[in-house]
């Protein structure tokens, strides 16, 4: 592979960020163009039809279901409150009756006289979404959405759970491959995003939930820690929609993984500032990484340091699988020829220079460009 | 087609984590394979255009060719003289990812079930299944739908002349939903309804202005059968005429090339096929790809294909643990390894799914992994791939306690006569012994079969190309693509430690091979020889227990494997014995350095 790209993962100090926000069905949108928002602000509603609950009535009363219409007692369209009643039996000599109430505050959508189904609405839900980072409303999708943007600390993890949550930056450890340990957090980390190490465990990342820690950035954790506290196997990398409590990011890899220098630094230089983080990640055709994104309001983009075009010598690249994995170094040679490697097979390689100063040779495919 | 002014053909087939390149050449009078080159696919972000990947893997050919195919980011067509240009140029596709669906159905346990069913069968990731009585709220099931963007919507409910308003519901939310496609914006999104065929107009009401909706029959008509074939054929057509077509870049690459872009999968089902017609044989093919694995057979003159399409080596390699467990996967390991460990290696290949591993125990690791993606994917095409009876795949209630389905299926391997492997695993195992044995652990060959590789992957490209231009594709294919590895014997039955299994017979000698064991003679390429194999009395090789097989054997660059390790294959449950009986047999078979 001469002209091997391998994209490699956003990890800027300042650019800009751009972020589509769009109901899911149509609404309305309440900010206007060049207005100045904050990650909490609401930019768009909308209603959605109330919740569907179906009530076997037939069932419940024991009677076929031509019969219901005999004991109902509201009509199509009725509006009710939870608790009402609904239908009831006669019963024998006026004793013994059924009673049945209603399970939810809403209207009678539907009778079904051949299947003795009542179909309930609860009344519309309001759906709000809000602006997710803190900038400026740059484009105004109509009756959709908006597109936010600002000037930001922007750091794209490798895998991540949970979905969106907003905190101010908290240093937990000093040291990239630090780990946390479950002491280091406290009560007064309620809110915040907490910048690890290397390594988190399952005890930790609960005790975080627990907390009330919205997010966590760290280098590496442990697939079994991960399947603990999620209480599944992740089989296909799709996720963001786990219900957990707390936004977690993984900035390396699976297992005790120093974070990236640069990634460390750039983050912990942020203490004390908001951030928005999500850990949806879908890694197939490589729709969503996980990502922080740290507004710099006033601040101006630098220009990008390199550009995706592929592995070029000093590029700085980290190496995604052993040996030396989640080593950082520099593009030191590209050789065009193949060469043998230690499992006979023969693959295109590259020289690099680790930041220990020990030079490697290592597949090209085994290599990833760090963005910078 | 022009056969006589074809000269030269340059071909590429798109994976999801690697674009192939061939260029194929007449040379003194026959086809041949001159040059390969590769390059990842460039589907994902940043580049999001699979021309990207496709031009560079042309770049290596022209390089290593040393001619020129492109001017600037055109292929030059057609040929201009013998450095320059090419006469056609073909392409396959299988990038993106697969097929990743949502089901929708009234009942989880019913419908919604028999819909997952459908799309599971006809090759689909089920990203989500979505029920009435799921307990979702209505605006999460659509914030859900939204969310996921799948590439297809199945959508299910009701038996006919049944209730009709729940599917009906369902399709409201649906439609509330608005869904978008995974890929692009230009176009609606795919959306099946099998359900109560009494709704279909209550549906279309619904759905036919937002979704680009189709209607089949219903998948479950009567409550105690399936109907689930109507769903899977149109999955599959959908799936190629739109997922596909709508990968990022894809319209380009359509304008390139000669002939409509075929779906990798379908254009090795071809050759699979056409090699079962001209040698009259059975045949099952496998191609083993970084997100699907799919397999392909030719039993009883009947093809039948299954994509299995959460098992793969990158993308999908961490379905393959979690179907098949960490120890079933551990058992094929000639090492000791902490069960932590090996699940972070592979959560690390899933997320990072176009590294290679660098180690001789990282290999190995791969290669056990592939065993158990080829043993599961197998398994769920022998239980799809059924003769004319099962067509119908009906269960009624009475099959359900009788359990008679699966004996129906037409894999038979006793009588299988080849067994081809494709894909980066097979295809790109350092030697080929490792191929072989992958191949004969994941699918367990019965009696005397025949085993083969595809040499660089190219099956994909050949299958195009067998379209318009069947010579060229069957001289490259006989003398380039094919890579015959030899042949397995391996006696079914179960027997004691140290007793002899089988004993054959090859040039008046006869090599004895005791239960257990596994033994490699050496037979070229090209080599027949008359076999006399004497299985013992609780041992089968086809002709029946204990009974006398005489037979031709082909070579191979591997050569005549003697699997006497008994069928089905036993593990041993102490793992310091497993883990010594594994490194014997890698020994015998000169697996590795």
């Amino acid at each position: 592979m001469a002209h091997a790209y391998t994209p490699g993962l956003k990890v800027t100090a300042r650019s800009i960020v751009r972020k589509e926000r769009r109901l899911p069905l149509k609404g309305k949108v309440i900010v206007k163009q060049q207005d100045s928002v904050s990650a909490e602000d609401i930019v768009a509603t909308t209603s959605l039809p109330g919740d569907v609950e179906p009530l076997n009535l037939a069932g419940k009363l024991g009677i076929p279901p031509s019969d219901i219409k005999e004991y109902l007692l509201k009509k199509e369209g009725d509006s009710f409150e939870k608790g009402e009643m609904l239908a009831q039996t006669k019963g024998l000599f006026g004793l013994f009756k059924t009673l049945v109430k209603t399970p939810i505050k809403g209207t009678l959508e539907n009778i079904s006289y051949i299947t003795g189904q009542l179909i309930l609405r609860a009344p519309p839900k309001k759906v709000e979404i809000d602006a997710y980072i803190d900038g400026l409303i740059v484009e105004i999708i109509p009756d959709e959405g908006v597109v936010v943007e600002t000037v930001a600390t922007f750091v794209q993890g490798i895998f991540g759970i949970g979905g969106e949550a907003k905190g101010i930056i908290q240093k937990l450890v000093n040291n990239a491959d630090d780990i946390i340990e479950k002491d280091m957090i406290k009560a007064e980390h309620q809110g915040k995003i907490l910048i690890g190490g290397s390594f988190i465990d399952s005890v930790s990342l609960k005790h975080a939930a627990q907390c009330g820690v919205k997010g966590i950035v760290v280098g590496g954790i442990d697939d079994e820690d991960l399947r603990n506290f999620l209480g599944y196997d992740i089989g296909v990398a799709i996720t963001g929609s786990e219900k957990i409590g707390v936004t977690l990011m993984i900035t390396e890899g699976f297992g005790k993984m120093k974070m990236a220098q640069r990634t460390f630094d750039l983050l912990i230089a942020q203490q004390g500032k908001k951030a928005s983080i999500n850990g949806a990640t879908q890694i197939r055709a490589g729709v969503l990484r996980p990502e922080i994104v740290i507004p710099l309001p006033g601040e101006k983009a630098e220009k990008s340091r390199t550009k995706s075009q592929g592995l070029e010598i000093g590029c700085p690249i980290r190496v995604i699988r052993e040996p030396n994995f989640g080593a950082i170094g520099e593009v030191k040679e590209l050789p065009p020829e193949l060469q043998k490697i230690e499992t006979e097979a023969k693959v295109r390689v590259l020289a690099v220079k680790l930041e220990n100063g020990e030079t490697v040779m290592l597949p090209r495919a085994n290599v990833e460009m760090i963005e910078e | 087609m022009l056969n006589k002014e074809i000269n030269t053909i340059l071909a590429t087939d798109c994976g999801s984590t690697t674009t192939k390149a061939i260029l194929i050449e007449k040379r003194n009078g026959e086809y041949r394979l001159i040059v390969r080159g590769e390059a990842p696919t460039t589907v994902e972000a940043p580049f999001e255009d699979v021309t990207r990947g496709v031009l560079n893997a042309i770049r290596e050919v022209e390089e290593l060719a040393g001619r020129k195919l492109l001017d600037g980011e055109k292929i030059i067509k057609p040929r201009r003289d013998e450095k320059t240009g090419t006469d056609i140029y073909i392409s396959t596709s299988s990038a993106g990812g697969g097929l990743q669906m949502m089901v929708a159905g009234v009942v989880k346990t019913m419908t919604a079930e028999s819909a997952a069913r459908a799309a599971l069968g006809a090759g689909a990731i089920v990203m989500e299944t979505i029920a009435s009585n799921d307990g979702r709220l209505t605006h999460e099931k659509i914030e859900l739908i939204r969310k996921l963007r799948p590439d297809m919507i199945l959508l299910s409910g009701g038996v006919d002349g049944g209730t009709v308003k729940h599917v009906v519901e369902l399709a409201e939310v649906v439609g509330a939903a608005d869904p978008r496609p995974r890929f692009g914006t230009g176009y609606s999104l795919p959306v099946i309804y099998a359900g109560n065929k009494d709704a279909v107009e209550a549906i279309k009401e619904n759905l036919l202005k937002k979704t680009d909706l189709s209607v089949v029959d219903n998948l479950r008509p009567v409550l105690e059968r399936e109907n689930l074939e109507p769903a899977r054929h149109e999955i599959h057509d959908l799936f190629m005429e739109h997922v596909m077509a709508h990968a990022p870049g894809y319209k380009k690459l359509m304008g390139w090339t000669d002939v409509s872009i075929m779906p990798t999968p379908g254009a090795v089902g071809l050759l699979i096929k056409a090699i079962a017609d001209k040698e009259k044989i059975c045949v099952i093919g496998v191609d083993i790809g970084g997100a699907t694995t799919d397999i392909f057979s030719v039993f009883q003159n009947i093809f039948n294909r299954t994509v299995s399409a959460n098992l793969g080596m990158s993308y999908s390699v961490s379905n393959v643990l979690a179907e098949a467990g960490v120890e079933n996967i551990m058992r094929w390991v000639p090492f000791d390894v902490d069960k932590k460990g090996l699940r972070n290696k592979i959560k690390n290949k899933m997320i990072r799914p176009t590294t290679i591993p660098q180690t001789l125990k990282g290999l190995q690791l791969e290669q056990a992994i592939a065993r158990e993606a080829l043993r599961l994917a197998f398994l769920q095409h022998k239980s799809m791939a059924v003769g004319l009876k099962g067509v119908q795949q009906e269960r009624t209630i009475s099959d359900a306690f009788s359990q008679v389905a699966t004996g129906e299926s037409l894999v038979n391997m006793m009588v299988l006569d080849l067994l081809v492997g494709s894909g980066g695993a097979l295809s790109h195992a350092p030697r080929r012994n490792q191929a072989a044995l992958m191949l004969i652990d994941g699918f367990q060959p019965e009696g005397v079969t025949r085993l083969a590789v595809d040499s660089i992957f190219m099956m994909p490209q050949l299958g195009v190309l067998s379209t318009v231009h069947d010579k060229a594709a069957t001289e490259v294919f006989d003398k380039d693509c094919l890579v015959r590895l030899g042949t397995c014997i391996a006696p079914v039955g179960k027997g004691k430690e140290k007793n002899v299994c089988v004993k054959v017979t090859m040039d008046e000698k006869t090599v004895e091979v005791k239960y257990r064991d596994m033994v490699l003679i050496p037979l070229g390429v090209g080599e027949k020889k008359e076999a006399i194999i004497n299985p013992s009395k609780q041992f089968d090789v086809g002709a029946g227990r204990g009974k006398q097989l005489t037979i031709k054997v082909e070579g191979g660059v591997v050569g005549v494997i003697i699997d006497a390790r008994g069928r089905p294959l036993e593990f041993l449950e102490d793992s310091e014995k497993r883990i010594e009986s594994l490194m014997k047999w890698n020994k015998s078979l000169e697996m590795y350095p």
